[in-house]
Formats: structure tokens, sequence, C-alpha cells
């Protein structure tokens, strides 16, 4: 096992600084909202738990043992040996190089490090080993805790046939469909008869929507079932076919189950994980707008029956889907702690993880179903490191030069494993955070979600704020009407950031002008003796040029103490605030209402980044003069990006599918990309003969570099 | 007449939207003070059009302003006070002496004005006489002969440089720094040995004053022949974008000598200039991007030798810490990591004025504010060549390190050098020469000396990074400090030469040796720091230190080793 690559001279060092100086400090997870658990300092439970996972989860998990006075152990990459979790954890070991496979899920290496550290039970957080039967298996023979279920249920809930099995075996409602293979479509009319329309007929070998249709009638299901046969027939070489009825605009709503070693389970109510990309959630809310108590408890029994069919131990989720008309069908079964534990907990009151290690340690529940309430509203935001103007998100990686939580606002929960200064690496989730609001109502919750998207400082990443930002504050987000396909939906032509109504862009054009007025205003003020005395500009009005996306605005600035009016297009607009010019946080107040921007950048051309209303705005700041001069200034021409192909993202080259002097055809495919396990085929952007090849397969790329050159 | 002066800038702005000017009429007593008002006033109208409309129109037309446009943007609004409006050059041959090729300012502006209501000196360069004026004179003389009339704009007449040396000998006297907007053709050929005369006069003063007053050269044209020598002497030169040239001779006279094809933008781009022979310290887009930026650079310095570093208003708070930087030097101590992010997160509201972005990026030079203050920041660079220091970045260093040395700036040393680096390129081309310069430099300077030692100090760059051997006055390592003759591997494959247990020695070097220890025990460094708190250590040293007084022995001059 790979010790820490530190000189021992250093890390004597480390420590003799440590007790010398100022300790580092760190804030990673603050919660507004109360736990309602005791944390009962005699109920024994583990003296030492190591925690198989990192970033956020790993720092979650070790704040409930803390609180339970349980020390606890990270496990590490080599890139991750001065991560958040490393220095939370009592002690740290690292278990091999940077990817996963060789460390997180490295169970040698984990097994070992559980041996050396004498832990007697491990929490595994979600993905990496947290459904890994083996691992399980591995921990039982040792006599090592597992905190989540047994093998077995890991086991059955991890077979897709098996599951859907179980649950119908336990009265939980399947998506109604013919198990077996159709043999005609005749029989494909038959069965979608009985199921009711619509129906999807799907190609068994499936994948990726090949061989699938959708069919709302006789006809269609005819057509569908021929044309389905053949594309199966010609993509997978496997013709066969299912059938199983259709959801149409489903909602994703889970229900969340805890159980316990002694036959006990309750539900602890939904969460609507509806709004999607790429089957990845991006905004979760508890509870669900769309649930009336009946089928609420209806839902919950059916998880509780589930889990119990499996003898379920620990928290676990019981995913639905739940179409128009709140029929609900059993989706899967994930065994471990959700990403999206958190509005669970606000609005329940119970810390999961801490009920998940009193329940591995074989106590009973604490809690009986009617202790379960639903306590006001809570809503998650997952930040991510992407650019959400590509796909609705594509990874993008950096470290973070500098970050905020807005965890001084009230009611506001930030579950983060980064730091300022922490690098969102290729190997990674490149989650930055889960930012939950809790309020007693869903509009105070999201009125509270707003503040802190806007109050949240991230910089040296791309991230999804202006998407999340959007999200909710949309109208049909904010009336429930939502569905998987929500992101689709709302934005056809892909997330293009806010658009801004007259009356916003007249706030951050005044915003603008008034920002680089304090700036310049500034810029006269020097301190100290001066031998040749400075004459300063008394002026108290300015005529400004503001540039927005090719708009071209004048606008009369006049001050008074800190606050100025700005006049645009005959309209006044007075902002005011403290001018602080080097926070990263500008809050303003924009005629009478508060507005917290963010000043992304400022140079001495006038040039200005703002974020407003989430999203990124450039402008550019020019007095009357500059302005009229401007015009004279030639016009860069920026370079041609047709025959130049680069790496919209970081991540690894997996293959080059040409060569110097291949012609490629507009739109064929010239190189892959993986970045956080997502395989990205680059194409070419028009026809022609490839000059230069930059990249080989095994490479790592960053966002930017080159890969082809066309000529 | 000081309302008629300073309300110069005014006048060129409404002679920009093509008004006519209106002149203000005087009444006089005599009608001979009248005529001479007449006379007074028609000159000035006239030198304030600069070429005229045409001329005007012309120089717009390639993407710049005009002289006076310039001015107006650089100064702060009605401050310029315009001086030698009326001298006009004095050449008689070829038909210069005729009226409608004198102009008056002789295509240059010259006067004072305020930056931030700062004092400044500027003069401006008027590319004034266009392809019409210019075929006139074509017509007029027998030896115009080059294809380019263009290149004649804002030639150098003995006037001309009498006007700049004017302003400069002001300067010098009152205090304050000296810029210079060149767009000139270089000397006038009508003029003769005047006009080297000329260039001559300007050299001196740009001589006598450094070191005594900040001077800027802001190449907004072409900038050729001896014209090149006064920015080169001055402290900094900056260019436009695709507009700007600076070279000795131009294309066509390469290609007759030695036979080289070049594009004028090839041989004295700012790209060139910037990247290849570090001539020029920094490239804008154009012209209103460098003017505005110019302005912002100018805030950065002391009016001149006799003033402190300026100390502007800082919203950022000065004990501020910064966790990222605890974690930012990789445990690996080959991996490289950004200089630039450092700098960033200590210096003041991350506003970070680098000189010579482009040129020997393995050093990192540049202004900066720490609570206020302006101070010189000099870092090598892990990410490029490692940071070591090699011929280009030694002078680079040497240059900005003896410019802050000169107008009482603070230095702040980030130091990770493996070394200087080896190879015959190096030592063919004098690396033991110019690598001394940098050494010279920070040995030499008597300013506040602040070093921090973020990983490698290896061998000699070790100690010509600000050490305290050459007067540091505060020296910190970081815990991941390395101060040593070299890196292990190497050191040990030295000292046990032969020998088996070459892993273990180099555990026990690394063991000894790669920590900040060794230094620190000796005093050699004053405290090893937590990194997070960086700033707020320099800060508070900086405020101790604004009083220090250090003097070398008298000399006449020192001899760097150039």
């Amino acid at each position: 096992m790979a010790a820490y690559r530190v000189t021992p001279g250093f890390q004597r060092v480390l420590r003799a600084v440590k007790h010398a100086s100022l300790r580092p400090q760190f804030c990673v997870i603050s919660c507004h909202a109360q736990y309602s658990t005791v944390y009962n300092p005699n109920e024994k439970t583990f003296d030492k738990i190591l925690i198989a996972n990192r970033g956020e989860i790993a720092c979650r998990v070790i704040k409930t043992c803390k609180k339970m006075g349980i020390k606890t152990v990270a496990v590490h990459s080599d890139v991750d040996s001065s991560s958040v979790h490393v220095k939370m954890a009592d002690e740290a070991v690292c278990v091999g190089p940077a990817p996963t496979s060789q460390s997180y899920l490295n169970m040698d290496a984990i097994m070992e490090a559980i041996r050396q550290t004498g832990a007697q039970a491990v929490h595994p957080g979600y993905g990496f080993l947290s459904e890994n039967k083996e691992f399980a298996r591995r921990l039982a023979t040792e006599g090592v805790t597992f905190i989540g279920p047994d093998t077995d249920a890991i086991q059955a809930m991890g077979d897709k046939i098996e599951s859907k099995l179980i649950a119908k075996a336990a009265k939980v409602n399947t998506i109604p469909g013919f198990d077996g293979v159709v043999k005609d479509a005749e029989e494909a009319v038959k069965i979608a008869q009985q199921i009711g329309y619509p129906v999807m007929i799907k190609a068994s070998a499936g994948g990726g929507g090949k061989g699938m249709r959708i069919a709302w009638n006789e006809e269609e299901t005819r057509e569908g079932f021929r044309f389905s046969s053949q594309e199966a027939a010609s993509s997978f070489g496997d013709d066969r076919l299912l059938i199983e009825k259709y959801i149409d605009n489903p909602r994703h709503i889970e229900i969340q189950v805890l159980a316990d070693k002694h036959g006990n389970a309750l539900w602890l109510n939904e969460r609507e994980c509806s709004i999607q990309r790429r089957n990845q959630k991006v905004v979760e809310e508890a509870p669900s707008t769309f649930l009336d108590p009946v089928t609420r408890r209806a839902m919950g029994e059916q998880a509780v029956s589930l889990a119990k069919a499996v003898q379920y131990s620990s928290a676990g989720t019981v995913e639905f889907l739940v179409d128009s008309k709140k029929n609900f069908y059993f989706l899967e079964m994930n065994t471990r702690l959700q990403v999206e534990h958190p509005i669970t907990e606000c609005i329940t009151g119970l810390d999961l993880v801490q009920q998940m290690i009193r329940v591995a340690k074989g106590y009973k529940l604490q809690h009986k179903q009617e202790d379960i309430p639903i306590n006001g509203w809570a809503v998650e935001s997952r930040v991510y490191a992407e650019d959400p103007y590509k796909s609705f998100g594509l990874p993008s990686i950096g470290r973070l030069s500098q970050y905020e939580e807005p965890v001084n606002l009230a009611g506001v929960r930030v579950d983060s494993g980064i730091q300022e200064g922490s690098d969102i690496s290729i190997y990674y989730d490149p989650m930055i955070s889960k930012l939950v609001t809790y309020g007693s109502t869903r509009d105070e919750a999201l009125r509270k979600m707003e503040d802190a998207l806007d109050n949240y400082v991230i910089r040296g990443v791309t991230h999804n704020i202006p998407l999340l930002r959007e999200i909710i504050v949309h109208p049909r987000f904010i009336s429930g009407d939502i569905s998987t396909n929500f992101l689709p939906e709302v934005y056809p032509e892909g997330f293009k950031g806010h658009l801004l109504s007259t009356g916003e862009q007249r706030e951050l054009l005044a915003a603008a002008a008034a920002l680089y007025v304090a700036a310049q205003l500034r810029s006269q003020k020097f301190l100290g003796p001066q031998r040749v005395a400075s004459v300063p500009q008394e002026r108290s009005s300015w005529e400004l040029c503001v540039e927005l996306d090719k708009g071209v605005h004048m606008l009369g600035v006049s001050r008074s103490g800190s606050s100025y009016t700005v006049e645009i297009d005959g309209e006044k607009v007075v902002v005011s605030g403290e001018w602080n010019l080097a926070s990263a946080l500008l809050p303003l107040t924009i005629n009478g209402s508060h507005r917290v921007l963010q000043c992304l950048s400022r140079n001495s051309a006038g040039e200005i980044a703002l974020q407003y209303l989430g999203t990124s705005f450039k402008v550019r700041v020019l007095s009357k003069l500059a302005a009229s001069l401007s015009k004279h200034m030639p016009e860069k021409i920026p370079e041609d990006t047709s025959s130049i192909l680069r790496s919209p993202m970081p991540g690894t080259v997996v293959a080059v599918s040409v060569k110097p002097g291949d012609t490629v055809a507009e739109g064929q495919e010239i190189c892959v990309i993986e970045a956080m396990k997502m395989q990205n085929s680059m194409t070419a952007a028009k026809t022609a003969k490839v000059k230069s090849v930059h990249c080989k397969a095994g490479e790592t790329v960053g966002e930017g570099d080159l890969l082809v050159e066309l000529e | 007449m000081r309302a008629l002066l300073g309300s110069a800038a005014a006048w060129s702005l409404a002679s920009l939207r093509g008004r006519t000017l209106a002149v203000p009429v005087l009444r006089c007593a005599s009608g001979g003070a009248s005529s001479v008002q007449q006379r007074v006033d028609l000159k000035r109208s006239k030198a304030l059009q600069g070429g005229g409309e045409k001329r005007t129109e012309a120089q717009h037309a390639r993407g710049k302003l005009t002289a006076r446009e310039r001015v107006a943007l650089l100064l702060d609004p009605d401050s310029f006070t315009e001086l030698d409006m009326f001298v006009e050059h004095r050449c008689s041959d070829f038909g210069m002496e005729a009226d409608h090729n004198k102009y008056p300012g002789d295509s240059v502006v010259t006067g004072h004005g305020r930056i931030n209501g700062r004092l400044v000196y500027v003069f401006s360069q008027v590319s004034s006489l266009d392809k019409l004026h210019l075929q006139r004179l074509h017509l007029a003389s027998t030896v115009l002969c080059f294809q380019d009339f263009t290149v004649f704009g804002g030639s150098l007449s003995g006037a001309h440089a009498q006007k700049i040396c004017k302003i400069m000998d002001h300067a010098m006297t009152v205090g304050a720094p000296v810029i210079g907007l060149n767009d000139s053709g270089g000397a006038r050929i009508q003029e003769g040995v005047e006009s080297l005369a000329g260039y001559a006069d300007i050299f001196l003063r740009n001589v006598l004053a450094s070191g005594v007053v900040p001077q800027i050269s802001m190449i907004m044209g072409p900038c050729a022949g001896g014209a090149v020598y006064s920015p080169a002497l001055t402290d900094f030169t900056f260019m436009v974008k695709d507009t700007s040239y600076l070279f000795i001779t131009g294309p066509d006279v390469v290609k007759s000598v030695t036979n080289e094809d070049v594009t004028q933008e090839e041989l004295g781009g700012a790209k060139t200039h910037t990247s290849v022979s570090g001539v020029a310290h920094k490239a804008f887009e154009n012209d209103v991007d460098a003017l505005l930026s110019l302005r912002e650079f100018f805030n950065f310095l002391p009016l001149s030798n006799k003033d402190p570093a300026p100390i502007a208003e800082s919203h950022d708070p000065s004990d501020r810490l910064v966790p990222g930087l605890d974690t930012l030097v990789p445990f690996e101590s080959t991996k490289a990591y950004d200089m630039l992010d450092i700098i960033h997160s200590i210096v003041d509201e991350r506003d970070f004025f680098e000189i010579m972005p482009n040129y020997a990026k393995n050093i990192v030079v540049g202004f900066a504010r720490m609570n206020g203050r302006t101070v010189g920041i000099v870092g090598n660079q892990p990410k490029v060549a490692s940071g070591c220091l090699d011929i280009n970045s030694s002078v680079k260093g040497a240059r900005f390190v003896r410019f802050c040395d000169a107008f009482n700036i603070p230095i702040i040393t980030f130091v990770d050098v493996p070394g200087f680096l080896p190879g015959t390129a190096q030592e063919y081309g004098g690396i033991i020469r110019h690598g001394a310069k940098l050494l010279y430099a920070f040995a030499e300077a008597t300013i506040p000396k602040i070093t921090i030692i973020t990983r490698k100090a290896y061998g000699g760059a070790y100690d010509v990074m600000s050490s305290k051997h050459l007067r540091g006055d505060v020296n910190y390592a970081w815990p991941t400090a390395e101060v040593a003759v070299m890196g292990a591997k190497g050191a040990v494959q030295i000292i046990f030469r032969g020998k088996d247990n070459q892993a273990e020695a180099e555990a026990e070097y690394v063991e000894k040796f790669a920590n900040p220890f060794p230094a620190a025990v000796r005093g050699f460094v004053d405290d090893i720091i937590q990194p997070s708190t960086t700033r707020l250590r320099i800060c508070r040293d900086l405020d101790v230190l604004a009083s220090k007084k250090q003097t070398n022995p008298w000399k006449k001059h020192a001899n760097i080793p150039l």
C-alpha cells in the first residue's frame, strides 16, 4: 500500500507548524435545519468507523460520527491526500493512485486499511463500493460491520429482473408488461390491449434508445413492432422484443425507507427528483407538490413492504415512476444512503447516518411511523463543476481559486467536501456541493434557494449555478408542473442562460455603471503624504456608454454618497450599496429591492463581468469620450474554428479515428474523449482533409487543447 | 490664458466631431495687438486641428487615434496643459520652408496633465504627415524615395525633439513621470543632422532621467531607426497589437542586406517584441485599451525617486487568510503548480499587473498592492521549465528588480527554483554573465525585500532569489520548502558515487535537507509559516519595513555585468 508520498521530514514540519502557528480553518457542513435526533452518548455503537468514500459524503458521515463520539478513518487516493475529508477524519490511509479502480474501488487496499486502523465498521457512502455485495461479504468474513443492508438484500435489489419479481410478489406496483418475448405483431397488439395504451415496445437486447418505439394505438403497435424488430436485428443482431406500459411524462418520486434488523421498517416520506438531465438528478425537493396523503401513504407502505420482503435493514430508497394520474410504478431500490438524503433529514428531523450506524449495531428503530413528520419544505440543488450551456452540463475541471459557501444565510445547509484551493479533477465526480435550503413553506425554501445561489461564490471552475437559478424560478417548476422531461421541454434549443427582461436589463446596466463609477472614484484616492499634491476630479455626474450583448446604451449617472442614480432611456434606476470592491459579492439595493450580484472580473478597459440572477453577463463601460473613440478601433477577426477541433472539456482520449491525410465528412467522428466516466464523440465541423492530429489514445487533455486540425 | 490652455482637450474633442472651432475673440485696445491675437488664434486653431480632418480620418481608417485624442483619453478630463503649440520646424531645404509644409506644434503634442489626479508629463507624436501631405513633400523634394509614405508620419525634427526635451527637463525638475506616446517614422530626412542631434538630445535626457522619474513608452504606430532607442532607454515599453512596430531597419532593408523575407509584423510587431525579443513589456488590443490600461498602470508608480511607493485605498483586509494556499504546493516535488495562483490570492483584490507576461515565462514579475501599497512581485514559475533561471528570465527579473529599487517599491519574491538551466545554449549565450545581473540586482537593492520560499530553493539560484545573504529583510519558508544545494537524487549520486545503498542515502538526504529546517536553524529563513497566513505576514512586515533606511557605499555608479 502506498503511504503518503511525503517525506518523514515534511511530516515533522507539518506537525511542527500545526502546533506553532494558526491552524488551518475549514468549514464544511453547516446545517441550520436542526436534527431532532438525540445523540445518546450512552448508546454504545462503534469505537471507530472507516469511511470508504471521498468528498462530501465522506465529510457528511464523519460529521455525524463526531457527534456520536466515534473515531473516524478516511481513505484517500494520493491526489486526495490533502482533501477535506482527510483533514476531518481522525486517521487517514492512502489506498492507491488517483484512478478509482486503483483506490476507492480497491478492496484489497481498503481491507488492509481496516486491519491497519482497527476500524470496527465501514460506512460506504454512495457510489464506489456501497452496493457491492462482494465488499459486504469480505467485511463480514473479517468480522467488520458493513453499515448498510445485508448482502442478500443488496443482491436481490441489485438485479433488475429479480427485484421486479420480488416487488411484484410483495404487492408493489410494477410497470405492467409482458415478461416474455413477443412473437409477432398480432400478439403485440393483444398484449398492448391487456396492458393499456400507451405501450413501449423495446428490444430485449436494447440500449441507448435503439429498437424502442412508443405506441398509442393498435396501428402504431403493429408498425412499432415491425420497426423495432428490424432495428433490433440490425443494431444488436437480436430481434426479440418486449412490451411494457409506457409511462408518459413520468415523475421520478422516491420513498426513503429505514429498517432495522428486528423486522421494523418505516417510510420517511418522499423526495421529488424529476428534474434530471441524462438520468442524473439536478434539483430535488421534499415533499413533492404532486402527492396527496393517500398516494404518499400507498407509496410508503409499498416501499416498506418491499423492504420487509428482503429483510432490509439500514436506510434505503425505493424509486417510483409516477404518471400524470398519480399511478405509481416501482423502478428500483437503492440499497444505500442516497445523494439527496439531506432534504429528507430536513423535513423529518432525522439524522439518517446516525440511524444507519445504530441499525448496523443492531439497535431497534427509535421511531414509529406516526412519529415521522413532514415539517416544512426542503429543496436541494446539486452544484456541479460543469458547463450548463453544453448539453445541460459537461464536466469542467480546475482549481477553486475562490470559494465561499452561503452558510451564513438562515435555513441553508451546504454539504461539500471541498474548500478554497481544492482541485476538481478529471478522476472523480465533478460535484462541488449539495446546496439545501429549508423553509416552513415551499415558497420560503425556494426564495432561500434563490438567495443562496446568488450568494454562492465559486471561481476557477465553470459551474451550473446559472441553470439551477433558472430552474427554481421557472413558472412551471414553481407551479409543480414538472416531469423527467422538464429540461428538454423547457429548453428545447439547449440552455442559454437567463433572458433579461427590459427591467432586469436596466438593473444590470445601472449596477455595472455604478460599479464602474465607484471604482473610478476610488482609483483617485491615495493615502499618505504626497510631495506633489494630487488634483482629483471633483465630479458628481458622468456620461457613460455601456455595451451589453452588442447593444449600446447611453447612461447618465449621478452620485450622492454611496447611492447612484442612473438614467437609462429616460428611466431612473437608483443603485446603492457598500461598494466593497474587494468582495466577490456585490449586495445592492436597486430601486428599493435587494439584489446580490457578483463581480466576476473587472479590468481597466471597462470590461466587467457580472453574475446577475445566476447568469454571467459581460458588459463594457466606457466614458463617452472613450466610447466615441472606440468606434475607430479595428475589429479583430476571431480565429476560424471550423478547421480546428479542440477538446470541449478536460478528459482522457479514448480513441482517435483519423490520421493526417484522411478525408472526413462533416459530423464524422474524429476522436472520443472520456471525462467523468462519460464518453464524448468529437466530430468534424466540416468536410475536409485532416491536416494534423495532436492527440493519441490514452493521453489526458485539458479544456481547449488542440486535438485535430483540418485543412 | 490658463482657461484657454485648460480647455485644449475640450477643443480637440470638438474638432473630432468635425465642428468648426469657436475661437474666442478677445477685445484689444490696439489694432496691432489685435492682429497678433488673430495670428495666435489662427495658429492655435491650426495646431488643434492637427493634420486636419482628412488626416484624422486617415489615422482612424488605420485603426489609430490622433495624437490629441490619445492625450485626451490618457489624461483626466480637462487636465491637459499644452506647451510649445507654436513651435515650428526650422528646415529650409527641399521646399520645407514653405508655409504649407509647416505645422504649428511640429508633429508632436507636449505638456502635462493628471492621471487620477496625479501629475504626469506627456508627449504624443502626431503621425500626421499622411499621404496627401507627403505627396506634396514629394513634389517639393528630390530625396524622398521610400515607397511607404506613411512611415514619414510623425518624423522627428530638431524642433520636435526640442519640445520633447523641454517637458523632460520640466519633469525632472518637478519630479514627475514622463509618458511618451510614440508614433513616428524616424528621423526627418530633410533635416539631416539636426534631426539626429534631436534624437541624441532625447537619449541623453532619457538616460539622465533614468532612475529619477519613471519613464514609460507606449508604441502606437511605427517606430523605426534611431527612434527606437528612446523607448529602449525608458523603464517600460508597451505596444499596441497590429498597429505598432519597432525595428532598427524595416523589411526592405532586411531583404536587401540579409536576404530574409519578413513582414513588418514578424520583424517588429507586438507579438515579436513581447514574446521573442523581450523589447516590449506588454501589448494591448488597440489604442483605447492601451491608454485606459496605461492609466491603471500609472497608479502603481510613484512620481519620482523622492516619493515612496503610492498607497491606494484598498478594500481587501490585510489580515485575510488564504486557506487555499495550504494545499497548493503538490507533495510530489516534480509536479508543477501555477505561481500566479499564489500571487493572485495573496495580493489586494487579485489585482496583478504582470510585466512581460509572454516572455521568459519561467519567471513572473509585475506590480500589485499589499494593503494598498504598491509592491513589486518576482516569482519563479514552476509551470514553465520548472521555474529554472535562464538567460532571459534573469535579465527580465533583474531589470524589474532594479526599477523597483530605483523607485522605492518593496519587492516580494516567491521562490521555487530548481537552479540555473544547464546546456551549451545557455553557457554559450552567457548565462554566467546574465545570471549575474539578477544576483546583482537583488544584492544591490535597498528597498524592503520579503522572500517566501514555497518549495525548491536549490543551489546558486537559492542565493540569487533575494536570499537572506543578499540582505533580504524578511525571509520565510513554507513547510514545503527545501533549501539545499541540489535535489536528493543528484546530491546522492555525487556524495555516494559508486556506493550501493543509493536509495537509502537518498532517503537520508531527503530527511536531512529536503525541508526548511537546515535553513531555519541557521536563521537563513526567519520563520516557517503556514501558507494561509502569508498575506497577513507580508502586510505586517511591510508596515514595519516602511521606514527602512539602507544605503550602499558611495560610488560614482555601480558596474552591473551588462
